[in-house]
């Protein structure tokens, strides 16, 4: 991959984190394919191999219906997301996929509270390249934390 | 604070019968010690896991019963033992791994090692060294090691699912869970090998009875969780049953769902969504299992740490481990059966969207009791109110009813004495 492409990659995965962190649910569901998967899963699941995840969508039309959920029928005290992301570390880029991985961490920071780190782990996607740019075809977020603070109401 | 209004060194109860539970139940740390003491730690069966994570011998797994730390593990012959995870030694808890494998247990600090079922087998330089011709130091020569083994739990196993308790002079499962609550757990648990999914862990900041009170509480389940009232899972309106042992300390709820339509009951109900439509509706791909009977939900709770549940394609245990007076750890285990079609165990999956610290229907109720924990400290000389269905505690052929929370609270006056 050259510098370029790298470059647009990491604006990618800036432009992610400032989707969620903002509340911006159109902009964040417009960042994965019609047949994306989306999966928040534990790491001790992960690592052993274990399907079990907090949130496992196929397809973006089940996010649409998790956006739904959570702005209309979910009962939770609001909070601020706060994404870090790291350099993205690029595993393969061929025809018109890229495998890459990241780093992040989320501080959550509720109506009367100060920030907290929330949930800290890595992103491992595959991503298209279209002409409309790069989409999630898979967006796997394997997090160390071994518990959920409470709960998770948006997306990582 | 004046005087009189000081909590009561001594709690009482303060209300004739249990449709009013004082808060000092939920913040008082005497209370609380005195609640692991007498329900974790003395007769009761508590939860620790199930067969299926442990396979094969050797393969144990950490996990809690009140605030101590246990292992579950599977012995040479395919036994299960629970021992608590603390050295005989000097007391370390000397398990660090979640889960594993292995011939016997080396406590790190001086390296005791016990065997699967907790005997102490090994104690370096037992017998002192050799120095210039002559034996120093060593264990005293009337130390026996068996006496100085793991503490080892005495464990119940039924359907697959593994109970273990502290206290040797302990009633039977059987008769622990009495005979309309094994109903319940025998319809789950028949037999069938079952599948690990996986595991999904909350910490939720409010005290532990909260939880159990929670899954004891029909009257919330059709308010609160929109997904619920809209897609018929969980309403008022569903035929259902609230089942409870003898000693009420147990409960189960039972529904059996509609068809989600709109009728007379709907309007009392503002989180009932009439327009809502899914873009998805793979996350309702429901299908009817045998082993149901009718049902599409029973929710078990077994006092003190066990919340069963199967509701429609979804089951899980969820094992409660308190943390403090404030706090407790949610651990669900998913599972499926070993003859499940790989459509099943995608379905049971998908449907698992419903459920945990995520979940369409599970996220809110970490939340409200979160909020309902910081209800209750801001003022603990108040009490809550439970006369949703009567004073009393009786089963009920509706969910319109709190007899269960005031059923559980008659057990637990009766073993705490106040
Ligand atoms: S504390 Fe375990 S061997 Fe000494
Ligand atoms: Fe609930």
């Amino acid at each position: 991959m050259n510098a370029e492409n790298y470059l647009k990659l990491v604006q990618f995965y800036q432009d992610y984190a400032a989707a969620v962190d903002q509340e911006d649910w159109d902009a964040w569901l417009n960042m994965f394919t019609d047949d994306a998967k989306y999966k928040v899963q534990s790491r001790e699941n992960y690592d052993r191999d274990l399907p079990m995840a907090v949130l496992n969508m196929y397809s973006k039309n089940m996010l649409k219906d998790r956006v739904y959920g959570m702005t209309e029928t979910i009962f939770h005290e609001p909070y601020h997301q706060c994404h870090v992301v790291a350099s993205p570390r690029v595993i393969s880029a061929s025809g018109g996929e890229i495998e890459a991985q990241a780093n992040y961490s989320v501080f959550r920071t509720k109506t009367d509270g100060i920030a907290e780190v929330y949930n800290v782990g890595r992103y491992i996607d595959r991503i298209q390249v279209t002409d409309q740019g790069f989409k999630l075809a898979s967006r796997l977020c394997v997090f160390d934390n071994e518990m959920v603070l409470n709960s998770m109401i948006y997306p990582i | 604070m004046n005087q009189e209004n000081r909590i009561p060194m001594t709690p009482v109860w303060g209300h004739e019968d249990n449709s009013r539970i004082p808060y000092w139940a939920y913040t008082q740390e005497e209370v609380y010690k005195k609640e692991l003491e007498k329900f974790f730690y003395e007769k009761h069966w508590c939860y620790v896991g199930l067969e299926a994570e442990i396979p094969e011998p050797g393969d144990f797994k950490r996990t809690a019963i009140g605030e101590r730390s246990v292992i579950m593990v599977r012995g040479e012959e395919g036994e299960i033992y629970v021992v608590e995870n603390r050295c005989a030694h000097r007391g370390m808890r000397f398990c660090r791994e979640k889960h594993g494998k292995t011939k016997s247990f080396t406590c790190p600090y001086h390296q005791w090692n016990y065997t699967l079922e907790g005997e102490l087998q090994g104690v370096p330089f037992r017998r002192g060294v050799k120095q210039d011709g002559q034996v120093r130091g060593g264990m005293p020569k009337d130390f026996k090691p068996s006496e100085h083994g793991l503490n080892k739990l005495r464990v119940a196993e039924r359907g697959g699912v593994v109970f273990a308790s502290f206290d040797h002079e302990i009633e039977s499962l059987e008769d622990f869970l009495g005979p309309t609550i094994l109903k319940y757990f025998d319809r789950m648990f028949n037999g069938r090998k079952l599948k690990i999914l996986g595991y999904n862990k909350q910490r939720i900041p409010g005290n532990w009875k909260l939880m159990q009170e929670n899954i004891k509480d029909p009257y919330h389940a059709g308010l609160l969780h929109t997904w619920f009232v809209t897609f018929g899972l969980w309403r008022a309106d569903n035929r259902s049953e609230l089942r409870m042992d003898d000693h009420f300390r147990h409960a189960a709820m039972v529904s059996t769902r509609g068809d989600g339509s709109k009728n007379a009951d709907t309007t009392n109900i503002s989180s009932f969504k009439e327009s809502m439509k899914l873009h998805d509706p793979s996350f309702l791909d429901i299908e009817d299992e045998d082993w149901w009977g009718g049902p599409t939900a029973v929710m078990m709770t077994l006092f003190p740490n066990l919340v069963l549940q199967q509701n429609v394609n979804s089951v899980t245990t969820r094992h409660i481990q308190p943390t403090g007076i404030d706090s407790f750890d949610f651990v669900w285990t998913h599972f499926g059966f070993d003859d499940d079609t790989p459509e099943m165990t995608e379905r049971r999956l998908r449907q698992a969207n419903l459920f945990g610290p995520a979940g369409f229907v599970s996220a809110d109720d970490g939340e409200v009791i979160e909020f309902s924990h910081e209800g209750i400290e801001q003022n603990d000389r108040e009490q809550a109110l439970a006369v949703l269905g009567g004073r009393t505690v009786e089963e009920a052929d509706h969910m319109v009813s709190e007899a269960c929370i005031r059923g559980m609270y008659d057990y637990w006056r009766k073993v705490m004495g106040v």
